[in-house]
């Protein structure tokens, strides 16, 4: 990439240019898979209900995000009395900013890596704590009581369950000795049954629902709250700054998923030794991730708040501590092969 | 000049503005805005001295979760400004004298009488930030450590006691009593016969 620039360009403005281009690379199918993840739910969650789902624009309803995303560029955008302008529309950006700067380090290939950095387990995690940001400035921003409210309970939910998602990719780190997310994928080579899947089971389990807590979805999904609060944090936002929150949280659902499966379920790599790996291996797992995230809102009921922190609380953060000591002690002993 | 010299000074352009904004806002939820970026840029800074755990660490811990919950009390809180003005000069001789000590402070760590620390940029890491520092603390650094583990457990376990003292007044709710409620514990049945008009 940078060599096909560099015949046209000096070689700094051929480097910035071929970043921008792995970049948009990145971006432009990040943002088409979560348009088309919100027909993909629409649907799915139809079929479990017996319904139809959108089916009218286009063939099977395939042209619906589209025509959505029209028509929340060209709302109006309605701006709360005695609310704090800068802050307000700072808050969607805050939003969506981390959602895609977590994807420079995630590998969808051997090469495939726009920052291989090494610390790149730890960078997604930051990323992801600052996504915070957007939830509790909207809310304060808004100057309104159901908004601040909503923006509390979410902002409290997200800041307890990273703790538990945290020490999951603590157990990761053990097994794979390594930060680096392209190395954790290697680490698992060698078919189904190396997966980190199997020896950290329970921190599997663990992340699987931090990740649906985290991301503020369904039955986690207090912040919405429909029958309790309207919407929660964004309550007063409209067309586009609306539709950014939203984005923001289809992407953060996207980017978690694929956490999961380049921690958990191999990334890449073929669980099979007959298929080879490649990235269309990434793509299936991810799908299936999604669609237990769906499956999920069409089966549980929302939890009770208290409930939700219990469950984080004295339920996650203990569990994860007693497996990774589990894991350390399991590694001292003659079983070790089976953490690595 | 490289381009990394003109990042340094951006940087720290926007980490000296920041931390100027954190003192002279009129708006607390303002000033922790203000800190969350001072935050940023030190991080920024401390990447381009090669240290990216740190780096990452300091917006991990610092602006993910301790400013979030400092955000959560200040927005909460209905804190007149004006009043905490006039006071201002009544707390200055203090502030002066901390100030002072935090200058004399920094002028014996940069000045290296004390310290001596090489230029900590240009020492090229074998292994990576992470595994360096992680080997560092668990072998030559391991009692200082563990002895500033047990103080933020104590710092721990005397937040959560703090708590525990005092009517309980709170409603929570007890799980264990949630799943021993059995039917005739809520409901009662009462029959009656129905009234006939006389």
């Amino acid at each position: 990439m940078q060599d096909f620039f560099s015949q046209f360009f000096s070689p700094e403005l051929a480097l910035t240019l071929s970043y921008l281009f792995k970049i948009i690379l990145i971006v432009v199918p990040v943002m088409i898979s979560v348009a088309y993840l919100t027909y993909f739910e629409r649907r799915v969650i139809g079929f479990m209900q017996s319904r139809i789902g959108p089916n009218r624009v286009g063939y099977f309803g395939l042209l619906q995000p589209i025509a959505d995303a029209l028509k929340l560029m060209f709302k109006e955008i309605v701006l709360p009395s005695k609310s704090n302008n800068f802050l307000f529309f700072l808050a969607p950006l805050l939003s969506i900013a981390p959602a895609l700067a977590a994807w420079a380090v995630i590998p969808f290939n051997y090469e495939m890596v726009l920052a291989d950095i090494n610390a790149g387990l730890l960078y997604v995690l930051a990323m992801t704590s600052i996504a915070v940001y957007g939830v509790i400035i909207a809310g304060w921003a808004s100057n309104s009581k159901y908004a601040f409210l909503g923006s509390l309970r979410s902002a409290a939910q997200i800041v307890s369950y990273e703790i538990a998602m945290g020490f999951t990719l603590v157990g990761v780190l053990m097994c794979a000795n390594s930060l680096n997310l392209g190395d954790i994928v290697i680490a698992q080579e060698g078919g189904i049954s190396q997966w980190y899947c199997w020896p950290l089971f329970p921190l599997f389990v663990i992340y699987f629902i931090s990740a649906v807590a985290e991301t503020n979805r369904a039955p986690f999904d207090v912040a919405e709250g429909e029958s309790e609060i309207v919407a929660g944090f964004h309550v007063e936002y409209s067309g586009m700054a609306f539709a950014l929150f939203f984005l923001a949280e289809y992407a953060n659902m996207i980017l978690v998923s694929i956490l999961a499966v380049i921690m958990f379920l191999g990334g890449w790599l073929s669980p099979v030794s007959f298929i080879p790996d490649g990235i269309f291996w990434l793509i299936i797992k991810v799908a299936f991730v999604l669609f237990c995230f769906l499956w999920l809102r069409a089966t549980f009921p929302r939890y009770r708040y208290d409930q939700i922190m219990r469950l984080g609380w004295k339920v996650f953060i203990p569990l994860t501590l007693v497996w990774i000591i589990f894991v350390g002690a399991m590694m001292q002993t003659s079983y070790a092969g089976y953490f690595h | 000049m490289i381009f990394t010299d003109y990042l340094f000074y951006l940087f720290s352009g926007i980490l000296v503005l920041a931390s100027l904004r954190v003192i002279t806002a009129n708006n607390p939820v303002y000033s922790a805005l203000s800190l969350v970026l001072a935050f940023f840029s030190a991080a920024g800074i401390w990447l381009l001295l090669h240290a990216e755990f740190l780096a990452i660490a300091l917006v991990l811990v610092y602006v993910g979760a301790v400013m979030v919950l400092f955000l959560f009390v200040v927005m909460m809180l209905d804190i007149n400004i004006e009043a905490l003005r006039q006071r201002f000069w009544s707390y200055f001789p203090v502030a002066l004298l901390i100030a002072l000590l935090f200058i004399f402070e920094i002028y014996l760590v940069v000045t290296d009488k004390f310290f001596s620390s090489s230029d900590p940029a240009g020492i090229p890491l074998e292994k990576s930030n992470t595994h360096s520092i992680g080997s560092v603390l668990y072998t030559d650094y391991l009692l200082p450590f563990q002895v500033a583990a047990v103080i933020l457990l104590v710092a721990i376990i005397s937040a959560i006691v703090l708590t525990m003292y005092g009517k309980k007044s709170h409603k929570a709710i007890d799980p264990k009593d949630q799943i021993k409620v059995n039917r005739n514990d809520r409901v009662r049945v009462v029959k009656m016969k129905s009234e006939k008009k006389k």
